[in-house]
């Protein structure tokens, strides 16, 4: 039997106002709040530990588990920072998430600080979304009005106030400590760790960085519970997560689902394959994690099943490519994204990113040198465990994934380009059939 | 290389945490807290790097120190990771992942780096080519285009930038933002476009800019006095020590043949650690060019002629013939230890005169009697370290920033690193107390004692930042810092005297020029003799005597006059000869009254490295040799003595001590051969013997007030400024700052300044911007010797004096 | 640059959001970029004095981040997504026929003032590729049609609806929105629309039970 769509975070995004208080509050929203203002804290980070919800920002580091290592009674202030930086080529689940449902977040993050004891939450949203800044900051307003953030909130004492804060550009402000440096007013370069930001972070206070998505889980479960939350996924990979599924399905789209649905079920809620269309590749997460193949649809999608496979579940926003799609210009374009974002702290990266792309491009004009193929992948294995932070281990993803099932197309750029190979407007969504 | 100054023992350092780890299997027990690469070092192992620095934050960007940690799957960097017990770590010379991580980082290096190691500066003497050579391939991989930049950009004048070489390890950028606080330059874009850079129309105007040259691990940055200029296999290093400042730098000055091509830092932890401030590495224009070939005489014609030595000398003992006890010497701030001893010998004991005096500067007979009984003969007293350690460090008339930058740096690093307090008593707060985080204690000029006086009462005058600092001063170990400029503030001296005696705080005293203390030392004041030791002081008398082998007869024993005094028995006819030695007029408060004595006196001698003002009036000029020329002994601020060498080994050019020898030679009063040695045995056998200290002052603090129109003037030095010692490097001289004039909104209202203002004196006046600044009302504050702000020169005024002021029409 | 009241006073409410002054100072280059339409050596000056930051501080973050630019930007700015998964979709497509009509390449301007282009990397809208934003407001399911319908209808004036918004305004009006974020705008556009549903409406296409147990009566039947 097929997996069941669990609409959940979704499940009123079909209501005209699913984004305003009323339209939250009218399903339960704020419910959760009293609930938890009338835990004991640690109760509270207690009860999230236990649900073993993963981070839904891509590492899937356990979110209680983070929570309970900022230090208590410290003296210093402690602060929440939602990362809203959605930047991953693939991604795009956080910014519909913002757009239909912010409440869920900013109920959240309520939650979030009066357990962690943080009195400041910053909501650090990529620029480049309008639509989905305007949302989560009137979502912020609406919450001051009814008195769920403010001072002495619904009488309990606790204090918080909320600030949403639009970054300018920047794909690694995604990563943590890169977010924080932003977040403070400087160039989004990632930090030494140790100290970790849990312990010193936003201007070197105790702080927690959480995905968008994951505070957003945090007033379903303090509603229903560990059993309920359990129920979904598989033990080391509880609950349900929205997928954002691109390319070339019929119905492209964000699906919540449970953790452990396979990818040839989520391809056949999104209509399977487009028209006329073969799946040659696809992603689980996002452009940094290792691509896949046909033979690759049954895996469960959970973190320890990417794992096994060799790839990662990441954002668990798959792409999917059929076989219209050039590996070698989609392999170029997405370094040529890493070469764009990489900081230029850490020289493997830096360096690394631009040589690589260099490289590639001759590939992918068709007249790249055989002998480039073994400098490229030395390239990758320069950069990989060796770079300051995961953006550089990512830029050294793609191609040894891609080489792995698809050497002979990058032999054939040492003399045919990539648009004579492949013509570029046959993968295009003009040239598909139904996207509906 | 003793002097005359004990060293008391040091406090040793608290133990530390220790813990065991190995390196390339080799057992070793480091501090906690010991970063890998330092342990590596202390084994002999060299990690490469190229963003550390000792001294900077580690930022653990360029990768090149990768190591593998047992147990840890990625290679790690050992520049950023702290030693931990039990630790094993292998280097690149133990572990191929390492060795491999090393070579992978070496090779993205070079991709972008341009091959010019023949035209670099750098070329011979960088990291980046060393690695290279050494663990780089042979042949580059890379063929496509290299990064290209437009050629040397201009950070400031005097620093350039070749972006093409940078390697982006940060370090330049991190020094100026954290060791000097001056974040005028940063990284700019990202990627592999990062570069470094300034703001459009914002020069990197640091007074520490020169130290990112040094720090730069490749020869990205330049500086215009050097670039181009060597190779450095051409060169021969010396260490020096920077004659500029009292702060005592360690420097290595650089030559090739007999010029002088560059100076740096040298590394020095106790006193100026890696660091050093840009008048000391690029103002050494003065010392690469003797400017007398010959002693002059002045013949019949009014004229000065060359001269050979035999008749020079003649002459001088023709003139100096009847001037025992009716001559007096002036010696200026720059000497060293030695030649300052040979002025005191030769004032007391060849010409009979006790009217000596260092002060060519402001000055007051408090300050000679603080100095006299508070710093001569004290030894090393506060120390670097204890500054960086104290528990509050209070500066009266002191702007470290612009006086002593090493001095600076320091309590920079320990208000950064500790948050040391630092309060500053002063008329406004200056960007450098800024820069030190630090407290202003505001303050007219003149109410400096008064503000110090209020501290020795718990401070409840100064508000609740006075009484916070006033506690502070109680604990072990609080520092007072006392500047050059209290002398002029009746009072100030003599309430640091006693504000360190009620709390128990440590006092010091720092000069700004280098010769200062020193000369403190060596006696160079009326009624002071060396070692600190009282020209009253019969036993005092009777140790100097024989130390400088004289019969104690020969000494005078009436106290005699400071150089005010002086130079006022000078216009009156009171001499009958002066000695006058690295003076400059301009520096005193009166530069025409002295110029008037130089002319009025019967018969001047004037014993110099290059023409002055003095020149003009001199019977003979006696040319000594210049700082590079000449081997000697600084006493920096702390107390602490800095032996130097001599750069140019075969230069003839003698000493102060020398020439004062031979023209004691010619007077048939002999002194000896007074050579270094000599003068360092005699230095030795005056150290101080506690006999004969004078009384500590206590003088009255008194202040000045402005009537309306009118204001109080402060003023102390920019640290580059139109020093004599400055001149000729103009490189250097465009990155000074600009002098304006700052008084308080209300001030400026009431005299209806807008954007110029005319300070006025009967002597002359002085038109400078007007920036509106908090401060006390009824003062203007303007840099004592500034291009456009010649205080003492033109307006004839000092830090005190009151001034007229009005709108001014722009210069 | 020149300073109105409102915007003195917008400057001030940015600073007081945070605890430290300096984390205002991306907010500030937005709203410096409402003020000049672009991040000018005057705004970098501007900054600088409101944070007390050296202007090398300020302009060394700016140079940092794509969305400011430093040149003048059009009325409108538009954005092409050509990251792989847009670029394959239709992206490249969009992107040439644009640049042809416009008549010029990424980062530039056109003669009159009016557009500039660029080409924009993931925009986390890869369920609607193409991605376009015009000011960044989003044109999801792009063609060159539509975008060129959209700069015709932009040229004489006549309104344009953004997918997940307001009508267009323009580069600096939305520049100021994420200066201060609030713009009374957050009520335009659909909550949701049919790829953001996609999942929704296909589970109650299904029948499948909405999972939520927001229902008061269920939450303790759940645990
Ligand atoms: C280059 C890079 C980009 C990242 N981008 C994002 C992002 O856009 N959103 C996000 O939530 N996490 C992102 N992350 C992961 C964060 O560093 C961090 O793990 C996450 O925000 C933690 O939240 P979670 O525990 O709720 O997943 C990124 C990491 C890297 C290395
Ligand atoms: S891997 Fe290095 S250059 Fe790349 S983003 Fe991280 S720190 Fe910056
Ligand atoms: S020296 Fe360690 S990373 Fe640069």
């Amino acid at each position: 039997m097929a997996t069941p769509l669990t609409p959940i975070l979704t499940a009123h995004w079909d209501d005209p106002d699913s984004f305003t208080i009323d339209g939250y509050s009218r399903h339960g929203g704020y419910d959760a709040l009293p609930k938890a203002l009338a835990m004991e804290p640690d109760a509270v980070i207690g009860l999230v530990k236990d649900t073993g919800l993963r981070g839904r920002g891509g590492a899937g580091f356990p979110t209680g588990l983070k929570w309970s290592f900022v230090p208590q009674n410290d003296g210093k202030p402690h602060y929440l920072v939602v990362n809203a930086d959605e930047s991953e080529p693939g991604a795009c689940k956080d910014m519909p998430l913002l757009m239909a449902n912010p409440h869920a977040l900013v109920e959240g993050i309520i939650i979030t600080c009066y357990a962690i004891r943080a009195r400041h939450a910053f909501i650090y949203v990529r620029g480049e979304v309008p639509h989905a800044i305007r949302r989560v900051a009137a979502a912020v307003r609406e919450a001051y009005q009814a008195g769920h953030i403010g001072t002495n909130i619904h009488g309990s004492g606790f204090d918080l106030d909320v600030v949403v804060h639009s970054g300018a550009g920047a794909y690694i402000c995604g990563e943590e400590t890169a977010l924080l440096d932003s977040l403070e007013g400087r160039r989004g370069q990632p930090r030494l760790k140790p100290p970790f930001p849990a312990v010193a972070g936003l201007y070197a206070s105790p702080t927690v960085v959480n995905n968008v998505e994951t505070i957003s889980n945090i007033p379903y479960i303090i509603r229903n519970g560990v059993d309920w939350f359990r129920q979904f996924g598989t033990e080391k990979s509880p609950g349900f997560k929205l997928f954002s599924v691109s390319g070339h399905v019929r119905s492209p789209g964000v699906y919540e689902a449970p953790l452990g649905i396979t990818m040839r079920e989520l391809i056949d809620y999104a209509g399977g394959m487009r028209e006329g269309s073969e799946l040659k590749f696809w992603v689980p997460g996002g452009s940094s994690v290792p691509m896949l193949t046909a033979e690759h649809l049954d895996l469960p999608m959970t973190y320890e099943a990417m794992a096994e496979a060799g790839t990662m579940l990441g954002t668990a926003t798959p792409m999917v490519f059929d076989q219209t799609v050039s590996v070698v210009k989609t392999v170029t374009r997405w370094l040529e994204f890493y070469k764009h974002e990489s900081c230029g702290k850490c020289t493997p990266c830096r360096e690394g990113t631009s040589w690589m792309t260099g490289l590639l491009e001759t590939f992918e004009a068709g007249h790249g040198q055989e002998s480039d193929l073994q400098i490229i992948d030395d390239i990758c294995h320069q950069i990989a465990g060796r770079s300051f932070c995961a953006l550089g281990d990512a830029a050294a993803t793609p191609f040894p994934g891609a080489m792995k099932y698809f050497r002979d197309e990058f032999v054939a750029g040492t003399h045919t380009s990539a648009d004579d190979a492949f013509n570029p407007v046959a993968s295009t969504v003009l040239a598909g059939a139904s996207t509906r | 290389m003793t002097a005359t100054i004990p060293v008391p023992a040091d406090s040793s350092p608290p133990p530390v945490d220790g813990v065991s780890i190995t390196v390339d299997g080799v057992p070793m027990t480091v501090p906690k807290g010991t970063m890998i690469i330092r342990a590596a070092e202390q084994i002999g192992v060299e990690v490469p790097r190229f963003c550390d620095h000792p001294l900077l934050d580690p930022v653990a960007a360029c990768r090149m120190c990768l190591v593998e940690i047992e147990g840890q799957g990625k290679p790690q960097p050992a520049c950023a990771v702290a030693a931990s017990e039990g630790m094993s770590v292998k280097t690149q010379r133990t572990s191929e992942m390492a060795e491999l991580a090393q070579r992978g980082v070496m090779e993205f290096l070079l991709i972008n780096h341009p091959l010019d190691c023949p035209v670099c500066d750098k070329g011979g003497e960088c990291p980046l080519q060393n690695q290279a050579m050494e663990h780089g391939r042979s042949e580059s991989r890379f063929d496509l285009e290299k990064r290209h930049f437009d050629k040397p950009i201009n950070l400031s004048a005097q620093i350039l930038l070749d972006r093409e070489r940078c390697v982006s390890c940060a370090r330049c950028t991190r020094f100026s933002e954290q060791i000097a606080g001056d974040p005028l330059i940063e990284l700019f874009e990202r990627g592999s476009k990062q570069q470094v850079g300034i703001a459009e129309d914002r020069p990197f105007d640091s007074y520490f800019s020169g130290n990112t040259v040094q720090v730069c691990p490749v020869g990205a940055l330049t500086s215009s006095q050097y670039r181009f200029r060597s190779r450095p296999f051409d060169l021969v290093s010396v260490p020096t020590v920077c004659e500029h400042c009292s702060s005592g730098c360690g420097l290595r000055t650089d030559v090739r043949r007999s010029t002088v091509l560059r100076r740096l830092a040298w590394d020095t932890p106790e006193v100026n650690e890696e660091w050093n401030c840009d008048k000391g590495r690029f103002a050494f224009a003065h010392a690469a060019t003797p400017e007398f070939d010959t002693p002059l005489v002045r013949g019949d014609d009014g004229i000065l002629h060359a001269a050979t030595w035999p008749e020079a000398l003649e002459r001088v003992a023709e003139g100096l013939a009847d001037a025992r006890g009716r001559s007096a010497v002036l010696t200026g701030g720059r000497l060293t230890l030695e030649d300052s001893l040979a002025y005191s010998k030769f004032a007391r004991a060849v010409l009979g005169t006790d009217d000596v005096d260092f002060r060519a500067r402001p000055h007051s007979t408090e300050e000679a009697d603080f100095l006299a009984s508070v710093v001569a003969g004290s030894g090393l007293g506060v120390t670097y370290d204890q500054l960086e350690n104290a528990p509050v460090v209070v500066l009266a008339g002191l702007d470290p920033e612009e006086e002593s930058p090493i001095v600076f740096l320091r309590l920079r690093k320990a208000a950064r690193k500790r948050q040391l307090p630092i309060a500053s008593i002063a008329a406004w707060a200056t960007p450098g107390l800024g820069k030190m985080f630090g407290t202003l204690l505001p303050t007219a000029p003149g109410a400096e004692g008064e503000a110090l006086s209020a501290l020795a009462r718990g401070g409840d005058t100064l508000g609740s930042d006075g009484r916070r600092i006033a506690a502070l001063l109680n604990e072990p170990g609080a520092v007072i810092l006392v500047g050059e400029r209290l002398a002029t503030c009746t009072g100030a001296l003599s309430a640091a005297a006693a504000l360190a005696h009620t709390t128990g705080a440590r006092l010091a005293w720092i000069p700004r020029r280098a010769g200062e203390r020193g000369a403190v030392e060596a006696g160079l004041l009326p009624g002071l003799l060396p070692g600190g030791r009282s020209l009253a002081d019969a036993q005092s008398r009777a140790e100097v005597a024989a130390a400088w082998g004289v019969s104690v007869d020969d000494l005078p024993t009436k106290v005699g006059r400071e150089v005010d005094a002086i130079v006022e028995a000078a216009r009156a006819g009171a001499y009958n000869a002066l000695v006058v030695a690295g003076v400059d007029p301009f520096d005193t408060r009166r530069p025409d009254d002295v110029i008037a004595a130089l002319e009025a006196v019967p018969f001047l001698v004037s014993i110099e490295v290059r023409p002055s003002a003095v020149t003009e009036f001199a019977d003979v000029v006696l040319p000594v040799s210049t700082i590079t020329q000449r081997a000697g002994t600084f006493v920096d601020w702390e107390g602490r003595t800095r032996v130097f060498g001599q750069v140019f080994r075969t230069s003839l050019a003698l000493t102060d001590a020398r020439v004062l020898a031979m023209i004691a030679d010619e007077l048939d009063r002999p002194v000896g051969r007074q050579d270094v040695a000599g003068m360092r045995k005699e230095a030795a056998a005056l150290a101080p013997s506690g006999s004969g200290r004078r009384e500590v002052p206590s003088v009255a603090a008194s202040s000045v007030s402005a009537s309306s129109g009118q204001a109080v003037v402060s003023t102390w030095h920019h640290l580059l400024d139109e020093g004599t010692l400055q001149r000729g490097d103009d490189d250097l001289a465009a990155t000074a700052r600009t002098a304006v004039a700052r008084v308080s909104a209300a001030t400026a209202r009431a005299a209806g300044l807008t954007d110029f203002v005319t300070l006025s004196t009967d002597a002359g006046s002085l038109d400078l911007p007007v920036v509106v600044t908090d401060m006390p009302d009824g003062v203007v504050w303007l840099p004592t010797n500034s291009h456009n702000s010649n205080v003492r020169r033109v307006l004839g005024v000092d830090h005190g004096a009151i001034v007229s002021l009005a709108s001014g029409g722009g210069a | 640059m020149e300073i109105d009241d409102t915007t003195r006073d917008e400057v001030r409410a940015i600073i007081a959001r945070y605890p430290e002054t300096r984390s205002a100072l991306l907010p500030l280059l937005h709203l410096v970029q409402s003020v000049e339409g672009s991040v000018t050596p005057d705004g970098i000056e501007f900054v600088a004095e409101q944070l007390e930051l050296t202007p090398a501080e300020v302009a060394s973050v700016a140079t940092f981040y794509t969305m400011y630019k430093r040149h003048r930007t059009g009325r409108h700015h538009i954005g092409v997504c050509t990251n792989s998964l847009c670029a394959l979709l239709g992206g490249d497509v969009v992107w040439k026929s644009l640049s042809d009509e416009l008549g010029i390449g990424h980062d530039e301007t056109t003669a009159d003032g009016e557009f500039s282009i660029e080409r924009i990397e993931c925009q986390a809208a890869c369920t609607h590729a193409p991605s376009v934003t015009i000011d960044w407001e989003y044109f999801d399911d792009a063609t060159p049609a539509s975008v060129s319908e959209v700069i015709a209808k932009l040229r004489a004036g006549e309104p344009v609806q953004s997918t997940r918004g307001p009508v267009i305004r323009d580069f600096r009006a939305t520049e100021h929105t994420l200066a201060v974020t609030d713009d009374g705008l957050a009520g335009e556009g659909p909550s949701a629309d049919h790829r953001m549903l996609a999942g929704l409406t296909a589970a109650k296409e299904r029948g499948m039970a909405l999972q939520d147990t927001a229902a008061p009566a269920s939450s303790e039947g759940e645990n």
